[in-house]
């Protein structure tokens, strides 16, 4: 099925989403220069600069040697200029190192720059439960709450500590999710990524607090190569939350990460992202390429929770996705994705029921604006011995103005008679009447824009948490916001 | 309260309202007949603002302001609130969330403290029973699914929340049964002060037995063609339009 629906004429809308990006700015931080392009050289020197293990070396060049052999995936919904990968510089880092004792040692460019992003660090440590691994550019300058963790026995720290600290659990796990030969992105961002975060929560352990990283993507033309592990040992649960925005910036960036969950028996892993990369001006020009493989794998009874709120990017390529490999294991997929000007988002999910009595949700919102072009993609397949395997899906689109787009393009594949598999898709449209009505009742026009936006969001954003959801909250009004009054 | 003077209004280029003179003084009720398509729910969307309609000539003033010059938004914070002919479902917002957010918005703009989710909760909760409305509305989404008549019975709850200064009513008297006619006029005449002041859009003198107007007022094609008393009303009853409009054909575009 492949609906495509344009809206009638909305102009309130239409002027509403004229808006710019707020949170473009620029800090100067001092960053370590590396030479343009790749090559073997190249993935020696970043893995050198690491300190790395041979193994993990030889990985990386097994990596980029499948790679070369790979090209780039033409079948999304989304148009772009040609990457050259030559032209990308592979490796970031701020000049002063980041062996900190305290906050107070951080470059204050840097506190100044999460204050703007209305992340305060020094604030950070005392708010409710949040321990913050927050990675600037490749490499991770601050780390708080480390101890509390550890003394549950969780590792929470930059993938290149772990790398050297527990190679064992980095060794068994890296790549098991996400081969390195899975997709041109995968096998990119193995060969280079630059840093990520790691977490192991032992088994039987509840982890105390949520644990959330912020991005930020900001040496010029440096691609972004995150990598992502996270271990839930049997019987444990973990929250992770990943956040960031980016500066204003007028070239093209690449950010191509993965991120690889593991829930072993009975554990459970929520993993909750609000994304607000620099989408690109009015007029559609620079703004982020983001291409992610996000996957996770249950074992049984587990259970793996993605919730994606998606504002931002010129080019969104995401499929968070379960493979439901224990039997009674459950996934779900809660993703909110706005586009608006030029943006083009194509992501979904995918739910592969491999277990007896798994069990699947996607519920998928997404708000196009502008000129944007917004598709949900979304697999689920029921494998021959999934017996009883259930799944439902809802997607919802909403358009706001008559020049963007909304499609939906699921795909079943069920092997196995037991399973009952639902797909409900909707499409609606804020009308210029839903908005006279909350203007006559004394509510502006991008407050009402706002309240009718979150309310068709509020399934997803209930399953975020708290602090978060407020967060998204604020990053679709600032998305939608525009030049009204 | 408001002066209407010499309004006149186009749709897609084509002029509906001709010419309109109304003055609305503080504790007048004011009825509002005539046929179908006369303009009268373009006469208040005018007055609150809908961008569809364009002014074309006259003014407005309300409590001494000059009305067309106000956003939609500015018109219902100043105190000017209209009952919808047609209420607009809202999915996704509760009507509790909404009203606490319109009255707290129109409250900031008068620099009154806002209403905490508990006050605003308890003056609902005591609107609702003036209107013997079914508690389970005020938490479902704005409209969506409302009975036609439930709808109008909220179009009159949002009027007693936000207490405004000019009520247009339009035609809220129609689709509702005779029991919900009663309990919607009796919240109207709670809500009749000698400060406010209401305009009633109806097709059915039934209602102005209920809520006695001071005038009442015919539009024809866009004019105000006859104003009287509640008499009126009854006239029309009897004798139906003919007998005004008669003088008025002689219009390009008949
Ligand atoms: N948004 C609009 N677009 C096009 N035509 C409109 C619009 N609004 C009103 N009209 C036209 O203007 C004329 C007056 O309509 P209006 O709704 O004001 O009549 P009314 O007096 O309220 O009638 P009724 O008693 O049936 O409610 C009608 O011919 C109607 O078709
Ligand atoms: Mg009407």
């Amino acid at each position: 099925m492949n609906e495509e629906q344009k809206s009638d004429d909305m102009k309130v809308v239409e002027d509403l989403t004229n808006s710019e990006y707020k949170w473009g700015f620029v800090s100067d931080i001092e960053e370590e220069e590396f030479p343009i392009g790749l090559n073997e050289d190249v993935i020696r020197k970043i893995s050198a600069k690491k300190k790395e293990p041979e193994w993990m070396t030889e990985w990386r060049l097994k990596a980029y040697k499948h790679w070369l052999t790979l090209t780039e995936p033409k079948w999304p919904k989304v148009k772009y200029p040609e990457v050259n990968f030559q032209d990308i510089r592979y490796f970031a880092a701020p000049k002063k190192k980041p062996e900190y004792e305290s906050l107070d040692e951080v470059d204050p460019e840097l506190v100044a720059t999460f204050e703007k992003l209305g992340i305060p660090i020094e604030e950070q440590k005392t708010l409710a439960g949040v321990a913050v691994d927050a990675v600037f550019d490749s490499v991770s300058v601050a780390t708080t709450f480390r101890e509390t963790l550890s003394e549950k026995g969780i590792i929470f720290c930059p993938i290149s500590e772990a790398i050297q600290n527990h190679p064992d659990l980095v060794k068994k796990y890296l790549g098991s999710i996400v081969p390195y030969t899975d997709n041109f992105y995968a096998s990119l961002n193995a060969a280079v990524f630059s840093d990520g975060s790691f977490a192991y929560i032992p088994k039987g352990v509840r982890c105390p607090m949520e644990l959330s990283t912020y991005f930020r993507i900001n040496a010029m033309n440096s691609g972004q190569f995150e990598r992502t592990l996270i271990i839930a040992d049997e019987g444990s649960y973990v929250s992770y939350l990943e956040g960031c925005t980016a500066p204003m910036r007028d070239e093209n960036q690449l950010h191509a990460a993965v991120v690889e969950l593991i829930a072993l028996d009975n554990a459970g892993i929520k993993y909750s992202t609000v994304q607000n990369w620099y989408p690109g001006n009015k007029e559609g020009k620079g703004g982020i390429y983001n291409f992610v493989t996000k996957r996770g794998l249950c074992k049984t009874n587990a259970k793996i929770s993605w919730t994606q709120v998606e504002t931002g990017s010129a080019v969104t390529w995401k499929y968070p996705s379960c493979i439901l490999q224990g039997d009674n294991s459950v996934g779900e997929f809660y993703s909110v994705a706005v586009t608006n000007n030029y943006q083009q988002a194509d992501t979904g999910t995918k739910m592969i029921h491999l277990g007896k009595n798994t069990r699947s949700t996607i519920i998928s919102k997404g708000i196009s604006a502008g000129r944007s072009d917004n598709s949900y993609r979304g697999l689920v397949k029921v494998g021959k011995n999934a017996d009883n395997a259930r799944n439902f899906s809802q997607c919802d689109s909403m358009l706001m103005g008559n020049k963007c787009g909304a499609h939906t393009f699921p795909y079943i594949e069920v092997n196995n008679n037991t399973a009952i598999v639902e797909h409900e898709a909707t499409t609606s449209k804020i009308s210029d009447d839903q908005i006279f009505y909350l203007n006559q009742r004394g509510i502006s026009t991008e407050d009402a824009v706002n309240m009718i936006v979150n309310g068709f969001c509020k399934e997803v954003f209930k399953k975020l948490p708290m602090e978060f959801a407020v967060e998204a909250q604020k990053l679709l009004a600032i998305s939608l916001e525009g030049s009204v009054g | 309260m408001i002066k209407i003077r010499n309004l006149h209004a186009n749709v897609e280029g084509k002029e509906i309202l001709r010419g309109i003179n109304l003055d609305v003084n503080a504790g007048e009720v004011h009825a509002i007949m005539g046929p179908n398509g006369s303009g009268k729910s373009t006469l208040a969307n005018v007055l609150a603002g809908h961008e569809a309609y364009e002014v074309t000539e006259g003014e407005v003033i309300f409590e001494g302001k000059n009305l067309l010059d106000l956003a939609p938004e500015d018109r219902a914070r100043e105190g000017l609130f209209l009952a919808f002919q047609y209420p607009i479902e809202i999915p996704g917002i509760s009507n509790t969330s909404f009203l606490q957010t319109a009255l707290n918005e129109i409250r900031k703009y008068k620099g009154l403290p806002e209403y905490s989710a508990k006050e605003f909760l308890d003056l609902i909760k005591a609107k609702a029973v003036v209107l013997n409305m079914n508690p389970s509305l005020l938490s479902r989404p704005v409209n969506q699914g409302f009975s036609g008549g439930e709808k109008k019975r909220n179009e009159i709850l949002q009027m007693l929340i936000l207490n405004p200064k000019l009520a247009v009513l339009d035609e809220t008297d129609s689709g509702l049964d005779i029991d919900a006619l009663k309990i919607v006029s009796k919240g109207v005449n709670v809500f009749r002060s000698n400060k406010n002041a209401v305009i009633l859009v109806t097709h059915y003198q039934r209602l102005l037995d209920y809520i006695v107007p001071d005038f009442v007022h015919v539009l024809y094609r866009g004019k105000i063609v006859k104003s009287g008393t509640k008499d009126l009303a009854l006239e029309l009853e009897e004798k139906g339009y003919e007998w005004l409009t008669k003088a008025e054909l002689p219009v390009e575009n008949v």
